[in-house]
């Protein structure tokens, strides 16, 4: 196995690769591109601050409504309760699943027992079966436990999953074996081997998959959809559907607005553990 | 029973022990042992799917659609149990290197501890699949071949109704086309191979080439043409849709990866600006574009007026409004598959493009023929990651930006499933077509396993 990842640093000195002869004109086709790139988001930002009518007269300066915008979002359509809901809701999926996910790779790679090929093929087959699949049988499931509107249904169903297990069991069996075997000679049982030994050379892994589940979770739509009606326990990205209509009027402001300080936590969460991300989710090739 | 179903469980019987029977004489056991055990796991296999559904499909009143329906489940629930039962066979009784491997089984520096402790560890992980993913898989099953109204507990069971009126196959003119063109292009082939004139013959390179994306689209095409007249537009527009986007989505991520992947300064930062995008959602993706491609107050129609052009009504035109749709889901895929790129571009070997370099390939077939060829795994592993996301994730896009429309024509599968079970609360005929796009999820997966010789795994 050959991690990718290992020079992510940017490269210094000149090889076959540079096939721009000057470096000024790279940099501009990088500036364009990264300007396209972000012009959503630009605009989105630029909006977010105005009344209708700037945003009708295509005016590029920051607008004149930024207060009124925000307290239309925040005191008359209490994005901030979304917020809370979905913030709690992204914090305990991102936990829940990453400790599963650790005591199952643990399972998987450090015991021998019984029947061990078919709990794997059993972890295995849900890699086939998307949520989203099962959406209408789920939502029959979750709501005959009573669950409709509660924080458990946007949870709980999310708290394990095989890709999640079998990270870190692909991980840990990268792991040279001497290290558990030094373990068991000090006496370490498998709980006190997983915090004192696993858990802190797995800092990159746990990254990776905390990336990924708080931008999963954050980002969720279809399910909260179905089985939050509650506007109380509602999760942020259904929330800003109350936004689209304000005063029978659509009003552009409030809504990119909304739109923007959605897209802050995840987007805060990517950039910090960005070094994570990338270490953690190596490409590997492997016969 | 009638004679039909005791005619197929015989002919279950017969290829069941024809299948396990050669499969023992290549394990080097009794052929007969193989034969009885194939004949039993046949008809088991055939019974799958048809003694839940009491034979149904085979009384008289049926359609001759539902009797292929029919068979069609037969066949495949034989095919389930006859790879199950060969699987295991192999597992139990082969040795060396018929044996399959199975990674895992892999233990490294183990715990001698009872087996009750990794069972302990695994437990809440089984739980929760089970409940919240084996168990919905099943009562889908059982939902689909029912007439199940939301809110209402009374159901009632209607056979294979609801997969009846949703499927309808004929031949459209692209597949027929499509079975044409291959047909010209195989017998071409063959002919060219066998007159020994294929070096730098361009006819023939050019019908080389031409060979995969023809039994693509003939694929494609085929699988659009099974479904129902009203399903079909459908299943349509969830292929124009994901297709378009992951091809462009994957093209220009490794083109910007390749264009930032240069020696530069400031390279970390550049990536970083690039692919944020990864972070935004699907739902807010759509908000923003909803006001950018908005007819009237949009950015992109005051943009396309300031040079002269009359900017159309995006969301309104049924051929424009999958493209708006396709470009917000470019856009919003667009910063993770720059950053698989990248990761892949890292991987290859520069003695390789430098050893090209000097025998004075220039960059563009430097690209062609050595990281383009180093790429295929990432790309591959892309693709299906893409589709996966183009298939389900883009849902919270077209709800903020068409809501299916106009006139449907932004409603992909999902979206289906959504508007007709949860809004028209028809819980039978959406669980049908949640489990149409169950068959072409294992499709893919199979296609997957199938093709990917050198395995690409994500993982550290």
């Amino acid at each position: 196995m050959t991690a990718l990842t290992q020079t992510y640093a940017p490269e210094k000195k000149k090889n076959a690769n540079s096939w721009l002869p000057q470096r000024w004109y790279l940099h501009i086709l990088l500036w364009i591109t990264c300007f396209i790139i972000s012009f959503p988001l630009l605009y989105a930002v630029i909006v977010a601050t105005q009344t209708n009518d700037e945003v009708v007269r295509y005016q590029v300066t920051p607008g004149s409504s930024f207060d009124t915008n925000w307290e239309t979002v925040m005191i008359t359509r209490k994005l901030g309760s979304y917020m809370v809901n979905s913030t709690v809701q992204a914090i305990i999926v991102t936990v829940g699943k990453t400790v599963l996910s650790l005591l199952a790779g643990l399972a998987f790679v450090y015991f021998r027992f019984p029947g061990k090929w078919l709990v794997f093929g059993f972890v295995l087959m849900t890699l086939m079966m998307p949520t989203e699949l099962l959406i209408i049988a789920l939502f029959r499931f979750v709501s005959g436990l009573g669950w409709g509107d509660t924080m458990a249904a946007i949870t709980v169903p999310f708290l394990a999953s095989a890709t999640g297990a079998f990270l870190f069991r692909q991980h840990f069996s990268n792991i040279p074996a001497e290290l558990s075997e030094a373990a068991q000679l000090d006496g370490a049982n498998p709980l006190q081997f997983l915090f004192r030994i696993l858990i802190p050379i797995s800092w990159n892994t746990i990254g990776a998959l905390a990336v990924i589940q708080f931008i999963y979770v954050w980002n969720m739509y279809l399910w909260p959809l179905l089985i939050i009606r509650d506007e109380r326990a509602q999760v942020v990205q259904v929330g800003l559907g109350s936004l689209r209509n304000i005063d029978t009027t659509l009003t552009y402001g409030p809504l990119m607005l909304a739109a923007v300080v959605t897209s802050i936590p995840p987007v805060i969460v990517f950039i910090l553990l960005q070094k994570q991300f990338m270490s953690g989710f190596a490409i590997t090739r492997d016969k | 029973m009638t004679l039909t179903v005791i005619l197929l469980l015989i002919i279950a019987a017969l290829v069941g022990s024809l299948y396990m029977g050669y499969g023992y004489h290549r394990l080097r056991r009794p052929v007969v042992l193989g034969a009885g055990v194939g004949a039993v796991a046949g008809v088991l296999g055939a019974l799958l799917f048809m003694l839940p559904l009491n034979f149904c499909t085979f009384e008289p009143e049926r359609a001759i659609l539902d009797v292929g329906i029919g068979i069609l489940l037969m066949g495949t629930g034989m095919g389930v149990v006859l790879f199950s039962a060969h699987w295991l066979s192999r597992y139990f009784l082969a040795k060396g290197k018929d044996k399959p491997v199975l990674t895992g089984d892999r233990v490294q520096g183990g715990f001698n501890t009872s087996v009750l402790i990794p069972l302990v560890l695994l437990i809440p992980t089984l739980i929760i699949l089970t409940l919240f993913l084996y168990y919905p898989a099943i009562d889908l099953f059982r939902l689909s071949t029912l007439l199940a109204r939301l809110n209402t507990p009374r159901t009632v069971f209607r056979c294979v109704d609801n997969f009846s009126q949703i499927l309808d196959p004929q031949f459209s003119i692209v597949t027929i086309g499509a079975i044409i063109l291959s047909i010209v292009l195989v017998v071409g082939i063959a002919y060219i191979q066998r007159i020994g004139e294929t070096r730098n013959n361009p006819l023939y390179n050019t019908m080389r080439s031409l060979v995969t994306p023809t039994l693509l689209v003939l694929l494609l095409s085929i699988t659009v043409d099974l479904f129902a007249p009203d399903y079909r537009p459908v299943v349509y527009n969830t292929f124009f849709i994901a297709g378009w986007t992951v091809i462009l989505g994957i093209l220009l991520g490794l083109a910007v990866a390749y264009l930032v992947f240069q020696p530069v300064k400031g390279a970390a930062i550049y990536r970083t600006l690039l692919i944020w995008p990864y972070a935004i959602s699907p739902a807010v993706a759509g908000i923003i574009f909803f006001l950018m491609f908005d007819p009237l107050n949009g950015i992109i129609n005051h943009l396309l007026s300031l040079i002269g052009i009359q900017g159309p009504n995006w969301i309104k035109d049924p051929w424009l409004a999958k493209w708006t749709i396709i470009i917000a889901s470019v856009w919003k895929t667009l910063g993770y598959n720059i950053l698989f790129c990248l990761a892949g571009l890292q991987n290859i070997s520069k003695e390789l493009q430098e050893a090209a370099a000097i025998d004075g390939a220039n960059a563009w077939q430097r690209f062609w023929n050595v990281v383009f060829p180093g790429m295929t795994p990432i790309l591959f592993f892309l693709l299906i990651t893409n589709i996966t996301f183009a298939f389900f994730e883009m849902f919270g896009t077209i709800d903020f930006l068409t809501k299916g429309g106009p006139a449907g024509a932004t409603t992909t599968m999902i979206y289906e499933v959504y508007t007709l079970g949860i809004i028209e609360g028809d819980l039978g005929k959406a669980a049908a077509q949640s489990l149409v796009m169950f068959v072409m999820v294992i499709g893919i997966t199979i296609f997957q396993f199938r093709t990917s010789g050198e395995k690409v795994s994500y993982g550290a």
